[in-house]
């Protein structure tokens, strides 16, 4: 039982920092990628497109 | 923990990135620039008298271009930061990552992200004709999602069942369609469309390749220093 807690507990421990890594990475690309907001849409601009972003 | 993640991706996506800025201004940016010549009416495809195909573009422009490079390093350290978190899983269900095996993950996540959208919504060159980019993000998420599930299942899949469903993923965006436009209006040569295209892929690949390569080194290597 305290095995299989310890295990448990171990292999959330490291589900949690990947979740956030990803919720930071997905957070970052919709940033630079898609908010169309129009000093972000201009400074990524030429990034978008070179990216393949869908841009206008 | 969670340094591990921090270091690996800002290491491997800030440096990635930073290749991909100067590979994008060398390769992808004249391109672009001869293309904006086209969007703005200072060149006419078709018009009374031939134009050259190579005509003066703008040289580097401090601003606009160390905008591209910083965007670029801050949109692949996002990939990267996904990319590491997948790797992470992997590892805990045994896969071995390094910076070998971290070059079959770049190739999978250039499939992901640029080759899976891109193989219906083209890199475009400013000027062309678009459907709404509201209903294209739509499109472009649900593909991406989609086509990462897809290379998941392909690569850790054990059966059949698996790799059918990885197929159906990667193939049911294209066969339902992209958002397309309802009359095209892209006043730029055909030439430099498709060698837009052509160079954004290829840029693409070469920067996720180097992506892969160093979130699996730098998240060995990292978790070398937790452990020992």
């Amino acid at each position: 039982m305290t095995t299989m807690t310890k295990t448990l507990s171990a292999s959330r421990a490291r589900f949690v920092p990947a979740l956030f890594a990803a919720l930071i990475g997905v957070a970052m690309i919709t940033l630079t990628g898609h908010v169309q907001a129009a000093a972000l849409h201009d400074a990524a601009h030429d990034v978008r497109h070179a990216t393949g972003f869908p841009c206008h | 923990m969670f340094q591990r993640f921090l270091i690996t991706s800002l290491f491997a996506g800030a440096a990635a990135g930073l290749i991909a800025g100067i590979l994008q201004l060398i390769f992808v940016q004249p391109v672009l620039l001869h293309a904006e010549l086209y969007e703005s009416g200072e060149l006419v495809h078709f018009g009374a008298e031939a134009i050259s195909a190579h005509p003066d573009l703008h040289g580097f422009d401090a601003m606009r271009d160390g905008l591209s490079v910083i965007f670029t390093m801050l949109t692949y350290t996002g990939y990267t930061l996904m990319l590491v978190a997948l790797m992470s899983v992997a590892e805990e269900n045994g896969a071995q990552i390094d910076g070998r095996t971290g070059i079959l993950w770049g190739i999978a996540g250039f499939v992901t992200f640029h080759f899976a959208p891109g193989l219906s919504l083209a890199p475009e060159v400013p000027g062309v004709a678009a459907a709404d980019v509201g209903a294209r993000q739509i499109w472009w998420w649900a593909t991406v999602i989609g086509a990462g599930i897809a290379m998941w299942l392909l690569a850790f899949g054990r059966n059949w069942t698996m790799w059918g469903v990885a197929v159906i993923l990667l193939a049911a965006p294209h066969l339902i369609g992209a958002p397309e436009p309802d009359v095209f209006t892209g006043p730029v040569p055909t030439e430099i469309g498709a060698l837009f295209a052509a160079r954004a892929f290829g840029v693409g690949l070469a920067t996720w390749v180097l992506v892969g390569c160093f979130a699996g080194y730098f998240w060995q290597r990292e978790g070398e220093r937790e452990n020992g």
